[in-house]
């Protein structure tokens, strides 16, 4: 296994997963198959290839710096699961 | 203990003692790099076409771009770049032609996405530099690098009892990070190099440089070691410093805090420092989980930034003078002294108003040092007395100079001129106006100046002996008398010379 069962816990934790002790084997088991296949392509000599930036050809797309009209307060927070009439609401941040 | 291990241990002792002592006579040096974070002044957001605009009611200014809605595609505002572009050239960067934005991933309430979009690897800016003036000498702080990214919403807890409360209008809003080299060596240094960030930032009209409503915020990365030693030690990161006041206040008190854990032999942890201004000191952040662990990758929603030559050229073509040229321009041009120049060009509006009534008034060195003088003195007072910015100033500045040449002709006294510049300043009227309206001409008939002169030497026999007598400062006393007389309209040449000749006979 190239991920220890430490890293699989900070990178769940990183991204606010809870996993069960058996995920965790078989979450591991896959990234490091992954980290594997990332291994062989490194085989390849590259050297002489430009790195990708992006999988589109495109640069420089850009927009003028005008107004749009925002959607309105009710819309926006209207997916939110907790909320008041004006804002968004969490749980207390402790700061 | 034996002898032999009396011995040891009384070396080791010594040893130990000369360490401390080392220790505790030993000079330290700070170490201080800047993150500013500048708010660009762009009508809308970095990635989408709300509004940027300060203080609106809250959730009103979002759409599903800056909220971070699934499907949606972020559109880089080329203004945005415009302006990151501008700033690097007036700070001397390399201008990177090709650039791209990264993800910086992490968890908070008001990241809406669960990443930042930023700048990583490939940063639009780097190597720059900006100069600096402490204590009259010039200091290079390098610039390590400028990078675009989005600000975050506003995380809201008074009012909102067990909750906090999310506004997102600020989400979106482009900044530039402008991240300095560890050049900086004291707390004045780090609020010098402030003050010329936002002066140019101000110049280039790329930032208002407003500190308290939070467009110039300020990170601190700080570390201590002896002087002459090369390797740096321990740093923290100081979060929090919202005026040029706190700079200094939170830098000066977190360098004396690392010198002191040194002296007494203790060891700094490396960690992020809140500055609280109410208590005056820096605090370890409690609470928000420190995950420096952003796992940066290239930004899949954009497509990298490609800036040609010509761009940039035209870009630079259109930088305005800077602080700097500017400055020396006014000693060299003006002959201003070194100090008044430091004055106008600390901020664009101030160099302008100063160089239009200098222009439409002075012909010679004398004169620019005149208008200089009430300037930087009278109007800026008045100024300062309402809290007003010289973009609020009710006075044309050529108005400034129609006074002056009223002075030059004889018109008015200097010291009536003051009392004008005044009545000016509140009214917006014009000086000749004023004048006549007051009745302030200024009194040059030698026969109505005689008469004045000739009453006052008769009230005051008394005065008149002893400044006979050889009391010669009592001539201060007769004119200030006449000038009273006259309510201040005596043209005090006049007044100074018939006096003189009355009383000597």
């Amino acid at each position: 296994m190239k991920i220890s069962g430490k890293e699989i816990e900070h990178i769940a934790t990183l991204a606010r997963l809870y996993l069960q002790e058996e995920e965790k084997d078989l979450f591991g088991s896959q990234l490091s198959s992954i980290l594997d296949y990332m291994d062989k392509l490194n085989e390849l000599d590259t050297g002489d290839i430009e790195p990708t930036s992006h999988v589109l050809t495109l640069n420089n797309v850009m927009r003028a710096d005008f107004l749009v009209d925002s959607i309105a307060r009710q819309e926006a927070l209207m997916n939110a699961p907790s909320r008041t009439e004006k804002f968004y609401r969490v749980p207390k941040i402790i700061e | 203990m034996k002898g032999r291990d009396f011995w040891k241990w009384k070396s080791l002792k010594i040893k130990l003692e000369v360490k401390l002592r080392d220790r505790i006579s030993i000079k330290y040096e700070a170490i201080i790099g800047l993150e500013v974070h500048a708010q660009m002044l762009t009508e809308t957001k970095i990635f989408c076409g709300c509004s940027t605009k300060f203080g609106s009611e809250p959730n009103t200014q979002t759409c599903p771009v800056c909220i971070g809605m699934p499907g949606v595609l972020p559109v880089l505002n080329k203004k945005a770049l415009e302006y990151a572009i501008k700033t690097g050239l007036a700070m001397n960067c390399t201008i990177s032609k090709f650039s791209r934005f990264a993800r910086k991933n992490y968890f908070y309430p008001d990241l809406p996405k669960g990443y930042q979009i930023s700048q990583y690897e490939l940063p639009i800016c780097e190597h720059g530099n900006i100069e600096i003036v402490v204590n009259g000498n010039i200091r290079k702080i390098g610039i390590t690098r400028i990078h675009m990214e989005e600000d975050a919403g506003k995380n809201i807890h008074e009012g909102a009892g067990n909750y906090s409360f999310v506004d997102l209008n600020r989400a979106g809003v482009p900044l530039m990070e402008i991240v300095s080299e560890p050049d900086i060596r004291s707390a004045r240094e780090a609020v010098e190099y402030m003050k010329k960030m936002r002066t140019i930032l101000r110049y280039l009209g790329v930032c208002d440089g407003n500190m308290e409503q939070g467009s110039l915020r300020c990170d601190a990365n700080v570390s201590v070691r002896p002087v002459g030693q090369k390797e740096f030690g321990v740093k923290t990161e100081l979060k929090n410093i919202n005026s040029f006041r706190f700079v200094e206040k939170a830098l000066d008190y977190e360098i004396k805090r690392q010198i002191k854990v040194i002296k007494e032999g203790g060891k700094i942890l490396q960690e992020t420092r809140l500055w609280d201004s109410t208590q005056g000191i820096t605090e370890p952040m409690r609470g928000k989980e420190e995950a420096h662990d952003y796992r940066y990758f290239p930004e899949p929603d954009l497509v990298p930034v490609v800036v040609d030559q010509k761009w940039i050229d035209e870009i630079n073509a259109s930088l305005p003078e800077l602080p700097d040229i500017k400055r020396e321009r006014f000693v060299s041009v003006y002959g201003l002294p070194e100090n008044d120049a430091d004055f106008f060009t600390s901020d664009k509006p101030i160099a302008d108003w100063y160089e239009e009534a200098t222009a439409s008034y002075a012909l010679s060195v004398s004169g620019h040092k005149v208008v200089s003088n009430w300037v930087k003195g009278e109007l800026t007072r008045l100024l300062n007395e309402e809290n007003r910015s010289i973009e609020e100033c009710p006075l044309k500045p050529l108005q400034l100079a129609d006074m002056l040449t009223l002075i030059d002709k004889g018109t008015i006294s200097g010291k009536i001129a003051k009392t004008v510049f005044e009545e000016m300043y509140k009214t917006g009227k014009d000086a000749e106006v004023i004048i006549k309206e007051k009745g302030l001409v200024q009194i040059t008939d030698e026969g109505e100046i005689e008469k004045a002169v000739d009453e006052i030497i008769a009230k005051y026999p008394k005065e008149v002996e002893r400044f006979k007598a050889g009391e010669e400062k009592l001539i201060g006393f007769f004119i200030g008398q006449i000038m009273k007389a006259t309510k201040g309209k005596a043209n005090p040449q006049i007044v100074n010379e018939l006096l003189k000749k009355k009383l000597s006979t």
